[in-house]
C-alpha cells in the first residue's frame, strides 16, 4: 500500500533546477533508501516530505492526505506522524540526554511526569542508551548523539521516520548500529522508513526498495537485486562506484592543449 | 548613461530591493513574535530562564560601568560646576544625566554588546546545527519555543538594568563628590530630591530603555533567525546586530529625545 506519493515534482534553488517531474512512492512498513551522488537533492527531498521546502509544482500525498505547508495547523498535524533524523543529531544543546527525548512528548502531551518517565526510558533502552540519560550532548560521540536523535524521533510513535545521512561520519562500529537500529526500529514499531544516503553498502544492507536520484530526476529504482543486475550505465556506475563514466570525472572544461598553448 | 553608471543605478536598485525585503521580512517576524505572546502566560518558565540568560547575567557589567560613569560624573561635573560655585548642584546634574540620557543609552549599549550579540550568535548556531529544523520537524513551532521568550526578555530587562544603572551611578557620583571633594552630603541629596521630577525624568528615562530594549531584541533575534547557517555567516549577523542596534539606540535616543523633553 503507497504510504507516500510524490508525483511530478519540479524545484529549484536560484540558479539550479534539482527536479523536473519526479515521481516517487514510499510503501508502508518497508524501508525506502534514496540515494545519489552529493548535491543532487536527496535532503531536500526529505524537507518537501516534512513541508519545509515547497516545490514549485506537483504534489504530495501522505497517508492519504496532501502536504500543504501553507496550512500550518494541518502542517503541524502531519508532522507529528512524522519523526527525522538530521544529519547533525540536531539535539536540544541546553538540554540532557533525557530531556532531548522528553522534549516532544512534553511540547505535545500533557501526561504526567512518572508516564513521561517511562516513555523516555524505553524509548532510550531501545537504542541501547537508558545508561546515558543524565548526559549533556557535548558528553556524547557522534554516534551516541544519533541514537539519542533516533529515541528523540521515535518518542511519538510516528507512522514514518525518515533520516538524513545516518551513516555518515561514523566509525563501523557505531555504522553497524545505526543499520541494525533502523531495521529493528522498522520492523518492531511497524514504521515506514525513508533514508537518505550515498553509503551504498549499508543502504542496500537494509533497503526492501531503492531509488537512485540524479540528473534532476531518478536515474533508477527496484529492489538492491534489480539495480544490481541493472544494465543502465548511469545505475552500473553508481551501483559500483566508478569515477569515471555518464557521471564525467572532469567538471566541464576547454581542451587541456589550448590552456597549455595559452601559457 | 554608459556601462558604469548603468551598473551603479542597478546595484542601488538592487540594495533597495534586498533593504525592503529584508524590512518586510523582519516586520512579518516581529508581528509573528506578537502572536506568540500567550506563551508567556502558558509556560512563565521559559522567560524566567531567559531573564536570567539575558539579564541577571548582564548585571554585574551594568553596575561596574554604571559605578565608573557615576565616577567620571562626579569628578567631571564638580570640576565644571565650581567654577561658578555651584557645586551644591552636582547631586542634581549627575542624577539628571543618569536618569534622561546616560542610564539608558549606555546600559542599551552594553545590552547589546553582552546579550544582544550572545541571541544572535545562540539563535544562528541553533539554525546552524538544524536544531531549528528540528523543533519544525517536531512540530514545534520555534518562534513561539525560542524566539518569543527571547524577545520580551530582552524587553524587561533593559529597563531594569538601567534602573540599577543610575542607581549605581547615583552612588558612584556620591563617593567622587562627597566623600573625596567635599561637597556637602545634605546638599548633594536635597538637590536631586527637589529637582528630578519622577514623570520627567525617571519614567521618561525608563520609556526610552523600553524602547531601546524593544528594538536591540528584535533586531538581534531578527539577524539570528535569518542568517547564513555557517560560521561565516553568523559572524556577519552578530556584527550587524551590535552596529544596527548601536546605530538605532543612538538615532532612537535623539527622536525620543525631542519628543518626550522639547519644551
Amino acid at each position: 500500500m503507497t504510504f507516500l506519493h510524490l508525483k511530478d515534482i519540479e524545484f529549484s534553488f536560484p540558479g539550479k533546477k534539482l527536479f523536473e517531474e519526479l515521481d516517487l512512492s514510499v510503501w508502508k512498513g518497508q524501508i525506502t533508501v534514496i540515494m545519489g551522488p552529493s548535491g543532487c537533492g536527496k535532503s531536500s527531498l526529505l524537507s518537501m516530505i516534512g513541508g519545509r521546502l515547497v516545490p514549485s509544482a506537483g504534489s504530495i500525498e501522505f497517508d492519504g492526505e496532501l502536504v500543504k505547508p501553507a496550512d500550518k495547523k494541518k502542517l503541524y498535524c502531519q508532522r507529528r506522524k512524522m519523526g527525522m533524523l538530521f544529519q547533525s543529531s540536531a539535539l536540544l544543546t541546553d538540554l540532557s540526554v533525557f530531556e532531548n527525548v522528553a522534549f516532544p512528548v512534553r511540547e505535545h502531551t500533557d501526561l504526567p511526569e512518572d508516564i513521561i518517565r517511562l516513555i523516555v526510558l524505553i524509548k532510550l533502552e531501545m537504542v541501547g542508551l537508558r545508561g546515558a540519560a543524565n548526559l549533556m550532548p557535548s558528553e556524547l560521540s557522534g554516534g551516541m548523539a544519533r541514537r539519542v536523535a533516533l529515541a528523540r524521533a521515535i518518542a511519538l510513535d510516528p507512522d514514518l521516520v525518515m533520516y538524513d545521512e545516518p551513516f555518515t561520519g561514523l566509525d563501523p562500529i557505531s555504522m553497524g548500529v545505526i543499520v541494525k537500529l533502523i531495521r529493528e526500529l522498522n520492523d518492531a514499531l511497524n514504521l515506514t522508513s525513508i533514508v537518505v544516503t550515498h553509503d551504498i553498502v549499508e543502504g542496500c544492507s537494509i533497503a526492501d526498495y531503492i531509488y537512485i536520484v540524479g540528473n534532476r530526476n531518478l536515474i533508477g529504482h527496484g529492489t538492491v537485486e534489480q539495480l544490481t543486475d541493472s544494465n543502465d550505465p548511469l545505475v552500473k556506475q553508481f551501483m559500483a562506484g566508478l569515477p569515471d563514466g555518464p557521471v564525467a570525472y572532469h567538471y566541464p572544461a576547454s581542451p587541456f592543449e589550448n590552456e597549455l598553448s595559452r601559457s | 548613461m554608459n556601462w558604469t553608471g548603468f551598473i551603479f543605478v542597478a546595484s542601488i536598485g538592487r540594495w533597495a530591493i534586498e533593504l525592503t525585503h529584508g524590512l518586510g521580512r523582519a516586520g512579518l517576524f516581529l508581528g509573528e513574535v506578537f502572536l506568540q505572546f500567550d506563551v508567556l502566560f502558558r509556560r512563565p518558565r521559559l522567560l524566567i530562564q531567559q531573564l536570567y540568560s539575558v539579564g541577571v547575567l548582564t548585571v554585574l557589567i551594568i553596575i561596574l560601568s554604571g559605578f565608573f560613569v557615576g565616577m567620571v560624573l562626579g569628578l567631571q561635573g564638580y570640576n565644571t560646576l565650581v567654577g561658578f560655585g555651584a557645586e551644591s548642584s552636582l547631586g542634581l546634574a549627575v542624577a539628571k544625566l543618569l536618569t534622561r540620557e546616560l542610564g539608558p543609552v549606555l546600559t542599551a549599549l552594553l545590552f547589546t554588546g553582552r546579550a544582544g550579540s550572545a541571541l544572535t550568535a545562540e539563535i544562528g548556531l541553533m539554525k546552524a546545527t538544524e536544531q531549528i529544523a528540528a523543533l519544525e520537524m517536531m512540530a514545534v513551532n520555534p518562534v513561539r519555543r525560542i524566539i518569543a521568550s527571547r524577545f520580551f526578555a530582552a524587553v524587561l530587562s533593559v529597563p531594569l538594568l538601567t534602573a540599577m544603572f543610575c542607581v549605581v551611578g547615583v552612588f558612584g557620583g556620591h563617593l567622587v563628590g562627597v566623600e573625596m571633594l567635599g561637597v556637602d552630603n545634605g546638599v548633594f541629596w536635597s538637590s536631586m530630591q527637589q529637582g528630578v521630577d519622577l514623570y520627567d525624568d525617571i519614567f521618561g528615562g525608563l520609556i526610552k530603555s523600553l524602547v531601546f530594549g524593544f528594538f536591540i531584541g528584535w533586531i538581534a533575534l531578527n539577524q539570528g533567525y535569518f542568517c547564513q547557517p555557517n560560521s561565516a555567516g553568523i559572524s556577519r549577523a552578530t556584527t550587524a546586530t551590535v552596529v544596527t542596534s548601536s546605530l538605532a539606540v543612538f538615532s532612537l535616543n535623539y527622536c525620543l529625545t525631542a519628543l518626550m523633553f522639547s519644551a
